[in-house]
């Protein structure tokens, strides 16, 4: 048996595409600068959209590559949005610690 | 050629994505993010799906990030400080995120079919026309709604851009 | 002939042909510069200062190496690196020609030929930002920040009407690889006028120049190195062969963006009129003329060292003309020909617009950009969806 296999089966990509969408998960949680949670975020709809090209190329059909271009275009847009507020939060409270934005907690 | 490249790509990939979620500088987490996204457009590459490994590269990594590392770099965001929270987290955390993974990887395993080998080439269907006539056919409704999603998404933007608030 | 093999040579060849058409189209801005203001330019090294490309790679590999304690070292070091690799990739999927026979291989004067050529020039274009947006973070430096800040928003901007501009001859070519688009230019209208988008997309090339000087921060954008403003902007910090890496990383930017216009507008190797009327022989009449004026000139030298230098280049520009007329060496060099001379063509544009015009300021830039260039572009695109639309088969 060789080494390595000459292909790889197709779940070592959906492995992958969970493990990215877990490290998301991770700095979405751990982060506390908005701008990096932000981007754990993306790393999430990243992880995504690997599995929907995976199961695209599974069933031969170019349906799951519709949605992760659907993906990628609402994500640019939550990106527009989500800077304007990010740059808004910090013009108001000069931070961009999560923790200390909190004065809606009591 | 497949596994070799694969496993190049989702190394780095990995490697990334948790320097994304270590690093304490921003500008370092974005550049890991774009690490990620270029090397996903290369694995896109290798599931054939060429237009969207295009379109990752032009509207993720050229647009979206080069956002954020804007925005980092004109609000020149510092590192982060030690967090003040109890260190149950990292304690309970990282052990759940692998427990996680682990329930994860059997049940994909036990899914799909050990036979299910991804060769480069045996689907083609990814080029620019194939995409551009599904988006144009069959996905013409979502594909409108999106637009209007981005023009709302523009004017919040510069609402949000404007001073007063 | 093995793929491996012959994808080597060709690397081979081109990464040779480049780096040294890289460093004479710097010394050819000078002179096109020092003429344009009335001096002559570089004179020293070599005839004509001929050689002044290679004392400048000397001088820079010599330099020492400036490291400023106060930079973030590891972007420092990767953002040259990244602005030229990037730069430099771009090129492998544009052809020079179309499919010749060498020695009985039969290839395509191109590296590879993708089905997205058109989207991965754009792709690597738009990840080229980062060399000079992290040259400008990691340098620690209020004017290079402000440089690296500047760049970003403008690549941003004018990535836009870039694409769009694009757009619209793709819609008349019906492909995305340069191979295929440049085929759909050959051929005349009525004989004569090539049938180059050019024609029917004449407001989509301008767009798409003007996109592009913004895209290689060239004047009147240069606004993330402005000299008189930011002392030199985003590379302000770099010294030795890390300064020389941006450098090439522009001019390489500037090559690849004049071949895709050249590629996507321009027809890319077909001749301007068809070969019947004697095309053929235009690369030999302007030769062997060039040749005939300078062995002329060299008759009645205005300087002592006109006398050799002079008959020289002429004889050797004799020598090229007549290579035109070999019939096994024609289906070669003529497309080569056209090719190059439209891509020195636009070129020359780049280096007399920055002898002529001044800087934009960047409130002007942004505006420009957003309010008439995007516009513009986009009701281009639309007015030539419609009309393709309408009329199907041209």
């Amino acid at each position: 048996m060789p080494l390595l296999p000459a292909a790889v089966p197709l779940s070592w990509y959906l492995l992958l595409s969970a493990v990215l969408f877990s490290l998301g998960v991770a700095g979405f949680l751990f982060r506390k600068n908005i701008i990096t949670v932000f981007m754990s975020i993306e790393l999430m709809l990243n992880a995504v959209n690997l599995s929907f090209i995976a199961f695209s190329y599974h069933l031969k059909q170019v349906d799951g590559q519709i949605f992760s271009f659907f993906v990628m275009v609402v994500a640019a847009a939550e990106a527009a949005v989500g800077l304007g507020i990010i740059l808004t939060v910090y013009k108001n409270r000069s931070t961009l610690e999560i923790d200390e934005i909190d004065s809606m907690k009591n | 050629m497949d596994a070799p490249l694969f496993l190049l790509f989702a190394f780095i990939a990995v490697a990334s994505a948790i320097s994304l979620v270590v690093q304490t500088h921003p500008i370092s987490s974005a550049l890991s993010l774009v690490g990620v996204m270029v090397s996903l457009a290369v694995l896109y590459l290798l599931l054939g799906a060429e237009f969207i490994a295009a379109a990752q590269i032009i509207v993720y990594a050229g647009a979206v990030m080069v956002l954020f590392v804007f925005v980092i770099m004109l609000l020149n965001a510092g590192t982060e400080h030690k967090s003040s929270k109890s260190p149950m987290v990292k304690w309970f955390g990282i052990p759940l995120l692998v427990v996680f993974i682990g329930v994860i990887s059997f049940i994909v395993q036990g899914m799909l079919p050990k036979s299910a080998l991804v060769v480069f080439g045996t689907f083609t269907q990814g080029g620019p026309l194939e995409v551009g006539r599904a988006l144009f056919t069959t996905y013409l409704l979502p594909f409108e709604v999106t637009s209007i999603l981005i023009l709302i998404a523009i004017i919040g933007a510069i609402v949000l851009a404007r001073k007063e608030i | 002939m093995n793929f491996f093999i012959l994808s080597l040579i060709k690397a081979g060849l081109i990464a040779f042909v480049l780096l040294t058409t890289l460093a004479y189209l710097q010394w050819i801005e000078r002179k096109v510069l020092a003429h344009i203001q009335l001096r002559v330019g570089p004179q020293r090294v070599g005839p004509h200062g001929l050689l002044q490309p290679l004392a400048d790679v000397v001088k820079l590999l010599t330099k020492e190496d400036l490291l400023p304690p106060y930079v973030n070292k590891f972007f420092y070091m990767l953002a040259p690196f990244l602005a030229v690799t990037v730069a430099l990739i771009a090129i492998s999927v544009l052809p020079f020609g179309p499919e010749i026979e060498v020695f009985g291989v039969k290839t395509w004067m191109q590296l590879t030929d993708l089905k997205i050529g058109v989207l991965v020039v754009l792709g690597l274009s738009s990840i080229g930002v980062y060399g000079v947006a992290l040259a400008g973070w990691a340098s620690n430096n209020k004017y290079s920040l402000i440089g690296g800040l500047r760049s970003s928003a403008q690549m941003i901007s004018y990535e836009l009407p870039l694409a769009l501009a694009i757009a619209a001859p793709l819609l008349l070519s019906n492909s995305l690889s340069f191979r295929e688009i440049v085929d759909t230019q050959a051929g005349y209208y009525f004989g004569v006028i090539p049938r180059w988008n050019v024609i029917p997309q004449i407001f989509g090339f301008l767009i798409f120049m003007i996109a592009a000087f913004a895209e290689t921060n060239r004047i009147p954008f240069d606004l993330p190195e402005a000299e008189n403003e930011l002392v030199a902007g985003f590379h302000v910090e770099y010294s030795s062969m890390k300064f020389a890496a941006f450098f090439m990383a522009e001019y390489a930017n500037m090559v690849t963006v004049t071949a895709v216009a050249t590629l996507i507008f321009l027809g890319g190797w077909h001749a301007p009129f068809p070969v019947e009327y004697g095309s053929g022989f235009i690369p030999t009449l302007l030769f062997v003329g060039s040749g005939a004026i300078a062995l002329y000139h060299g008759l009645h030298p205005a300087r002592p060292f006109d006398r050799i230098t002079l008959p020289i280049t002429g004889v050797v520009f004799f020598g090229i003309g007549l290579l035109f007329l070999v019939p096994v060496l024609q289906p070669i060099l003529l497309p080569l020909f056209w090719f190059t001379a439209k891509t020195g063509a636009l070129l020359f544009v780049y280096i007399w617009i920055r002898g002529t015009l001044p800087r934009f300021r960047y409130d002007q830039l942004m505006k420009f950009a957003w309010t008439f260039l995007f516009p513009a572009a986009l009701l281009n695109l639309l007015i030539t969806a419609l009309l393709v639309a309408v009329f199907p088969n041209q």
